[in-house]
Formats: structure tokens, C-alpha cells, sequence
């Protein structure tokens, strides 16, 4: 272990839910300013492990701290210093989306809310529709929108599902381009679920992979490629998800 | 600000911010706004139109005048004031909007606060045009109730804060399976707390109950001071003891099914 402070710490979490268990014992540990992928199939548990580091779920055991403070228990400690973008996460349509980013602006606490929001609607384009209702965005606008409230606050830990799901590949590039920025400048720490590897591998120093609850592997992509014998990530994540018999018989 | 302050500590400026959510929300729409109004006015009309009938009558109904729109009139505040609290909450689920909240710095006793607020803006919003058109139009002036209406008012908004406060924790826990709850759960306070008749007319075993619900001190109040020209005090006190244990009850399970909902991963899916 070396001394770089950890950002985000789970140490062998588990989420049993009446249904089977969607997290089964993971441990990781997210250094202060690093970029992590986390991958996995449906129902591997990337989105229970992103609610139990958010505080939205509670774990069955095990603990999860997020900037030294334990979730959920500790939230009201750092809530005000992460953030979360989800596709799937809607914010309230009828309010415009000046409301939305005035309302949740001023949740956050941020300062200068005004001028905050002029300037993320310059970043992410937001200009010419601020004043339209958020229910009557396209799904690329609206995923900026959500992009533009996760970054209001200008969080320490960013936690991404999706963050360019629904966006044409020429605004999905500049969203990944303004998140590589946006890390690098305020030493950000990201957490991102993709199921899209091309992302993944642009984005991220480190790849965590999911599957039935455990971490399969986890390794920096470059790593992971030579390890498996691949070229590109998504070859290794086919692999990983259908269990690759030379791979299971190495590792037995 | 220490890590205590930091869990315990209440927010005017977070609840300020919800308040001005759901004013934004309010606006938007002039039909939320018009049904605001609707149906207070419809039952006032009804109730009102009834009681002139009766008034004509009867005798004791002529000195009873104003008690059915008197009662129409509260019991739309104890009504409206948790329907005003639970739709604010529904929004959040209607617009998948809770795990956002959930995530931010926003606590469970501001967002309540929010609602609370929320509830007693929407009531003003329906009840002062109805009270001032029965005044217009029947002559019933609530505001001549003076001190005993603030009374009366602030027993009833109690009441439907505390049951607003539990159901939205059960449709929190539950989904929005569970949103019929909140449309409906006051209607079996109209029978029991005696809105229209007095205690007396119900059978033993539910005068037990009746007593144990608060609205029943109030409109037992009500009467009591539109018949008999009587300010029942010890009415108010014995409707705001309840009104406590209610409210504290209503929380605390709230609380509970926050909880329960964390534990069981309901706040990710507050779909059906």
C-alpha cells in the first residue's frame, strides 16, 4: 500500500438483497485524483456499489468510506463534496433548466450561483436552451444538463453512470474530453460505469471488472490487454463475461 | 464546522432552495394551480347551499347556522393540508427526481420542513378565495372566528403534516405503488373525527377512537363555539398533546422507512 491518500476506500462490502445478493465482498481503494473504470454486465452490481459509495443503499456488511467519511452513516460530511451523473436519474421536467441548476446550486451550497451556472452553460453548451423546460430536451441535451449539475459544485469525487450514453459520437468525444479536463484541473477523483469501452480505455488509469458481485479483475488497461491477450478492452470484458477457458484453467 | 454540526445541523438556505423548487413547479402549470381552488369551492357551494336549505327548516339548524360550512371549511385544511405535503412528495417521484435529492446535502428533516411549508402555501391557495366567497356568498365569515380559528388551524395543519410525514415514508419505502395511500388515507378521519355530527351520534366503541384522533377536539371545538358560543380550551390543549405524540410517531417512522429503504435499495427504484 503505498501513501497516497484514498479518495474512496471499500473494504469488503457486501449487498444482500431479498432477491440473491447483488454485491458479494469487494475491496478497492480509489486514490485522490485518479480516473477508475467500472465495468461489468447487467446485473454484475456496478450500480449498488455506486449507491452504497453515494449512501443511497445500505451495506449488508462490510464498510465504504468516501473522503474519510464512512457511508452512510458519515454522508452529511462530504455530500457536499461529490456529485453523480446519471442518464437514468431524471431531474424535474417542468422546471427549467436554469431552475434545476439554480435549485440544486443552491442544495450543493455552491457560491455565485448565477455566475456558476453562465459558466457551465458556456462549457457544455447549455446557453440556448437554459430557459427551456428540461422535459422538453433531447436525450444528448439532457445528459448535458445532468453533466452540468454534477459539476456544480465542483465535487472532489465524481461518480459516472453512463455519462455519454444517449449522445452522438462528435458531443460524447467533447463531454470525455471535458470531464479529462475537469479531473485534471481540480485533482478530481472519477468513478465511471460504461458499458462503453472505447470510454473506458480513453478515460480511465484504472479498470475494475464486475461480475456476479465480485471483482473478476482489475488492472490498468494496458495491463489488462497484455494480460488477456487482447487488443481492445471490450475483447477482454467479452472474455471476463463468458469466462474464457484458458483463463479459468491459469487461474485454477 | 465539526463533523457533528455537519450531520445535526438544519439548513434554512437547503430549505429555502426545495421551497423554491416546488413554487417553480407550482407556477408552471395554471390547471395545479385552478384545481387548488376547484374542489374546496365545489363542497363549499354544496355544504353551503345545503345548510341555507336546513337553516329554513328547522329551528336548531337555524342556530346552528354556519356549522356545516364551518366544518366544510376545516376539514379542508386537515384535507388539503396533507394532500398539499404528499403531492409535493409524489413530484419527486413522479420526476425520478429522489435519488438526486438523496445524494445531495439535502436532509431528510429539511426536505420534510420544505413540505411542511409547501402544504400550508398550497392551503392558502385553495382556502383564502373559498373562505372569502362564503362570505359573499352565505354570509359565513371564518375569519370572526379569530383566536379559535388560529387555534383550530394550527391542531388540523398538525395532523395532516403527521400523516403526510408517514405516508410519504410509506411511499418512499414502497413506490409509487403505494402513491394511492396518500390520495386516500384522510378519508377515514372524515367518519371518525366527526367532521359533520357530533361525537355522541357515533356507538361507544368508536367514540374511543374518535377521541384518540386529534381533528375530533377540533371539531367538537368548532361546535361548540358556533352553537353554544363557546370557546373550548381544554379542547385545544387535549388536540395539541395528541397533535405532539402524532407528529413525533409520524417521524419516527419516517425515519424508519428511510431506512428500510436504504436497506432494501428502494431509493434506486421509485418507479412501481
Amino acid at each position: 500500500m503505498t501513501d497516497t491518500p484514498q479518495a474512496i476506500v471499500a473494504d469488503r462490502l457486501v449487498k444482500v438483497y431479498k432477491g440473491g445478493t447483488a454485491v458479494a465482498g469487494i475491496s478497492f481503494a480509489l486514490p485522490v485524483g485518479s480516473i477508475t473504470g467500472l465495468l461489468g454486465g447487467n446485473g454484475a452490481g456496478k450500480t449498488t456499489t455506486i449507491a452504497m459509495i453515494m449512501g443511497l443503499v445500505i451495506p449488508t456488511s462490510g464498510v465504504v468510506k468516501v473522503l474519510g467519511a464512512e457511508m452512510p452513516n458519515q454522508r452529511y460530511r462530504v455530500l457536499h463534496r461529490m456529485n453523480f451523473e446519471s442518464p437514468y436519474v431524471e431531474m424535474p421536467m417542468r422546471l427549467t433548466v436554469r431552475q434545476n441548476l439554480t435549485v440544486f446550486g443552491r442544495l450543493y451550497g455552491v457560491e455565485h450561483i448565477r455566475a456558476r451556472i453562465a459558466q457551465l452553460a458556456a462549457e457544455l453548451d447549455l446557453t440556448d436552451f437554459l430557459d427551456r423546460p428540461s422535459g422538453k430536451l433531447s436525450a444528448g441535451q439532457k445528459t448535458r444538463v445532468s453533466l452540468a449539475k454534477s459539476l456544480l459544485n465542483h465535487p472532489d469525487v465524481l461518480l459516472l453512470d453512463e455519462p455519454t450514453a444517449s449522445l452522438d459520437p462528435d458531443t460524447a468525444d467533447w463531454v470525455r474530453s471535458h470531464l479529462e479536463r475537469y479531473r485534471r484541473e481540480h485533482n478530481a477523483t472519477v468513478l465511471l460505469a460504461s458499458h462503453n469501452m472505447t470510454e473506458v480505455e480513453r478515460l480511465c488509469e484504472r479498470v475494475i471488472i464486475m461480475k456476479r458481485g465480485i471483482i473478476e479483475d482489475e488492472d490498468t488497461p494496458a495491463a489488462l490487454l497484455a494480460r488477456y491477450g487482447r487488443t481492445t478492452l471490450e475483447e477482454v470484458f467479452l472474455d471476463v463475461a463468458r469466462g474464457r477457458p484458458d483463463l479459468q484453467e491459469a487461474a485454477q | 464546522m465539526s463533523a457533528g454540526s455537519a450531520e445535526t445541523s438544519i439548513s434554512i438556505y437547503r430549505i429555502a432552495a426545495m421551497v423554491e423548487r416546488y413554487w417553480y413547479l407550482l407556477r408552471s402549470s395554471w390547471p395545479r394551480l385552478l384545481d387548488l381552488v376547484y374542489w374546496p369551492a365545489v363542497q363549499m357551494f354544496m355544504w353551503g347551499f345545503l345548510q341555507s336549505y336546513l337553516a329554513n327548516a328547522d329551528s336548531f339548524f337555524a342556530r346552528a347556522g354556519g356549522t356545516f360550512l364551518g366544518a366544510v371549511l376545516l376539514w379542508d385544511i386537515l384535507f388539503r393540508g396533507q394532500l398539499g405535503f404528499s403531492i409535493s412528495f409524489l413530484e419527486e417521484m413522479w420526476s425520478r427526481n429522489l435519488a438526486n435529492l438523496m445524494m445531495s446535502p439535502l436532509k431528510p428533516a429539511e426536505f420534510i420542513i420544505a413540505l411542511m411549508i409547501m402544504s400550508v402555501i398550497r392551503l392558502a391557495i385553495g382556502m383564502v378565495p373559498v373562505s372569502l366567497m362564503a362570505i359573499a356568498f352565505f354570509g359565513f365569515n371564518l375569519y370572526e372566528l379569530g383566536f379559535a380559528l388560529a387555534a383550530f388551524f394550527a391542531n388540523l395543519i398538525l395532523t395532516s403534516w403527521a400523516v403526510g410525514i408517514f405516508v410519504s415514508g410509506v411511499v418512499l419505502r414502497n413506490g409509487l405503488g403505494a402513491e394511492n395511500i396518500a390520495w386516500t388515507v384522510m378519508f377515514i378521519f372524515l367518519p371518525l373525527t366527526c367532521v359533520y355530527y357530533p361525537v355522541t351520534v357515533l356507538p361507544t366503541y368508536l367514540q374511543y377512537v374518535a377521541w384518540a384522533l386529534p381533528p375530533t377536539y377540533v371539531f367538537e371545538g368548532m361546535r361548540a363555539l358556533l352553537i353554544d358560543q363557546q370557546f373550548r380550551a381544554d379542547l385545544m390543549v387535549q388536540a395539541f398533546a395528541l397533535n405532539i405524540v402524532f407528529f413525533v410517531a409520524g417521524s419516527v417512522a419516517f425515519a424508519q422507512l428511510l431506512n428500510s429503504a436504504r436497506r432494501h435499495g428502494s431509493l434506486l427504484n421509485t418507479g412501481e
